[in-house]
């Protein structure tokens, strides 16, 4: 009980030096939850991105086969999959059609498939809703595509793809396997790549294996490595946005640094009343100590709930163009609000805990010092 | 509380080009329930020897005794223990905590014992109407004027009970007048059995007949007879119970 009520004056003592300071202490509130703002900004976004495209990708095909010519990805004809189909473990097998569109008006490209999931008529099209937004295109409107012959082919929207797919399908223009020949000029009989299923998903490996010794000009492309690629370029990116907030962050530590071990006349001085008085060294350090706790907790919560708001509600407004990758089409999405322990703890680490050090060893190397300074 | 020192020696900057021995070897004893005022001009010592007294330095040779136990070498939490328990100070400048209200700045020695804060706020209450400062409680200490500041200090080392007072030039900063109030506030004090002991250079303190014995300092010694008995000028005072001796060391 005289512990708890003895820590109470502690923070109550420690609460009115805040406010003895409110400048200092306010600036130097700014400039923390700043930092801790900018940082759990680019950690939250990029990870709630990683997080969605597994999602996303949970449904994604496990295996896909590519034709490559030359080295580069070629059509695939449609007897391929009658040779696959003799491999063992190999379960569903379906010819895709899909390509990429160049369209002048926007400067964009497009993904256009074919979607044999959902009924299409030849002159209907599916959109993505960042093509609906960039083109001014609702349910019902028109939009025309040349073809690789040079003639304009009109369609009908039939619908818009759904918000929350938006990440990846914002490009995205779905139409039947009909208009997607008429336009790209491929031949039945032809299909972009083949997707598989594995009966046994610790075969997948193994099937690839069999899958590029029986048909050696073909490659195999795993839904785990598309994984690891989205994973690999949100890293880079997150790295990159790091390393600009580096002087920032170099910034603030300086600054706290400076601050922490710049003890100023006065706080050294009141240090010495309070020891004079009958402080011990240990009351003057846990109540510096809860000064720092409660700098570096009220900036890291305000800096985080700050991000997460930021984030989760404002769409990241901030670092949009470089965490999020599209050059013209920027999906317009909310991703969905999390909360990571281990990210949580690691950002909390890295700028709690060394705000704390950088103030109390000042602090005990003025405390240990004999009072009788406040004598003179 | 008897206060005893023998052979007691205080060096600054030990060891380095800017050494300085502040006290030269000082024996002497401080007898409970007086007051004892050390004189001396700047730079004899006064102020060492007192913060030495009052366990807020340690001596570099020499030993300090309370009541027969030996300070001197006693670890910091033992010497903040008995500072906080002992001593009550009452300091040149005052040093109260600006920003703080005069009731807080009262109850700061507490802290570290922490009473629980109903009580603690009434102690402090009390002390603060016992010295005519009732009203100031709220107050930030800054608004108050050389006088009150020096009372709210008074309260403030009385917070925790000490049986010693120590007073480092108290009157430095204050005119006749209230160097007077002030010195009728230390008689009231000694009146209650606290044993007050003052540094001062002014004449006004040392030739009060509140005094009752002045020791005479100069280059970090005791110098003269040391034992100057004020009785004679203060017949309501009760005699010593021992002859105070300052001796040089």
């Amino acid at each position: 009980m005289a512990f708890a009520r003895r820590q109470q004056y502690l923070i109550d003592f420690t609460l009115s030096s805040l406010l003895r300071r409110k400048g200092r202490n306010l600036g130097l509130l700014l400039v923390y939850s700043l930092i801790v703002f900018m940082l759990s900004s680019v950690m939250l976004f990029t990870h709630a991105l990683r997080k969605e495209a597994g999602i996303i990708l949970r449904d994604a095909p496990q295996i896909v086969l590519q034709r490559i010519e030359v080295g580069r990805h070629a059509l695939m004809p449609a007897d391929y999959l009658e040779k696959i189909g003799r491999l063992r473990g190999v379960g569903e097998k379906k010819g895709r059609l899909w390509g990429y569109f160049y369209d002048p008006a926007v400067k964009a490209n497009y993904t256009m498939m074919v979607a044999d999931w959902r009924a299409l008529a030849p002159t209907e099209v599916v959109l993505g809703a960042g093509i609906a937004r960039t083109r001014g295109l609702g349910e019902g409107d028109y939009i025309s595509f040349r073809s690789s012959r040079g003639e304009p082919r009109s369609f009908r929207v039939k619908g818009l793809l759904p918000a929350e797919s938006e990440l990846v399908s914002t490009d995205l223009v779905l139409m039947s396997e009909q208009a997607f020949r008429a336009i790209f000029g491929i031949a039945a009989g032809y299909y972009t790549d083949v997707t598989l299923s594995v009966r046994n998903p610790r075969e997948i490996y193994k099937v690839a294996e069999k899958l590029s010794l029986a048909l050696p000009d073909t490659r195999p492309i795993l839904r785990e490595e598309i994984l690891r690629t989205y994973d690999n370029i949100f890293s880079w990116r997150q790295g990159i946005v790091f390393v600009l907030l580096a002087g920032a962050v170099l910034a603030f530590v300086i600054f706290a640094w400076d601050k922490a071990s710049g003890l100023s006349a006065e706080e050294k001085r009141e240090i010495g009343i309070l020891k004079a008085l009958g402080w011990e060294t240990g009351d003057v350090l846990r109540m510096k100590y809860w000064e720092g706790a409660v700098v570096s907790l009220a900036a890291f919560f305000l800096g985080y709930l700050a991000a997460y708001l930021h984030v989760f509600y404002g769409s990241a407004g901030l670092f949009e163009p470089v965490l999020k990758g599209w050059a013209v089409l920027y999906p317009e999405f909310r991703l969905v609000p999390f909360l990571d322990g281990p990210q949580l703890a690691t950002l909390f680490f890295f700028t709690v805990f060394p705000y704390m050090v950088a103030t109390i060893i000042p602090i005990w190397r003025a405390s240990i010092t004999d009072p009788d300074a406040v004598m003179r | 509380m008897t206060i005893e020192l023998r052979g007691v020696r205080k060096a600054f900057n030990q060891g380095r080009p800017n050494e300085l021995w502040a006290i030269r070897g000082v024996s002497l004893t401080i007898e409970p329930n007086r007051v004892t005022c050390l004189k001396g001009p700047s730079g004899s010592g006064k102020t060492t020897l007192l913060s030495l007294i009052g366990c807020l330095s340690r001596p570099t040779s020499g030993r300090i005794r309370l009541n027969g136990r030996m300070l001197s070498g006693l670890p910091e939490r033992f010497l903040t223990d008995i500072r906080r328990h002992t001593f009550g100070f009452i300091f040149q400048r005052f040093n109260l905590i600006q920003g703080l209200s005069v009731l807080e700045n009262v109850m700061l020695p507490a802290y570290p014992l922490a009473p629980p804060y109903g009580k603690l706020k009434a102690s402090a209450r009390r002390l603060l109407a016992d010295f005519g400062l009732e009203g100031k409680a709220g107050n930030p200490v800054e608004w108050l004027s050389g006088g009150e500041a020096q009372r709210v200090a008074i309260c403030r080392a009385l917070m925790n009970d000490p049986q010693i007072l120590i007073a480092d030039e108290p009157t430095a900063h204050l005119d006749s007048k209230l160097s007077e109030d002030l010195m009728a506030l230390l008689d009231r004090l000694r009146q209650a059995g606290k044993t007050i002991l003052i540094s001062s250079h002014d004449p006004l303190v040392f030739d009060s007949p509140l005094v009752e014995r002045v020791v005479a300092m100069r280059d970090g010694m005791v110098v003269g007879p040391g034992d100057e008995s004020r009785m004679q000028r203060a017949p309501h005072l009760p005699p010593p119970s021992k002859e105070g001796r300052g001796e040089e060391g």
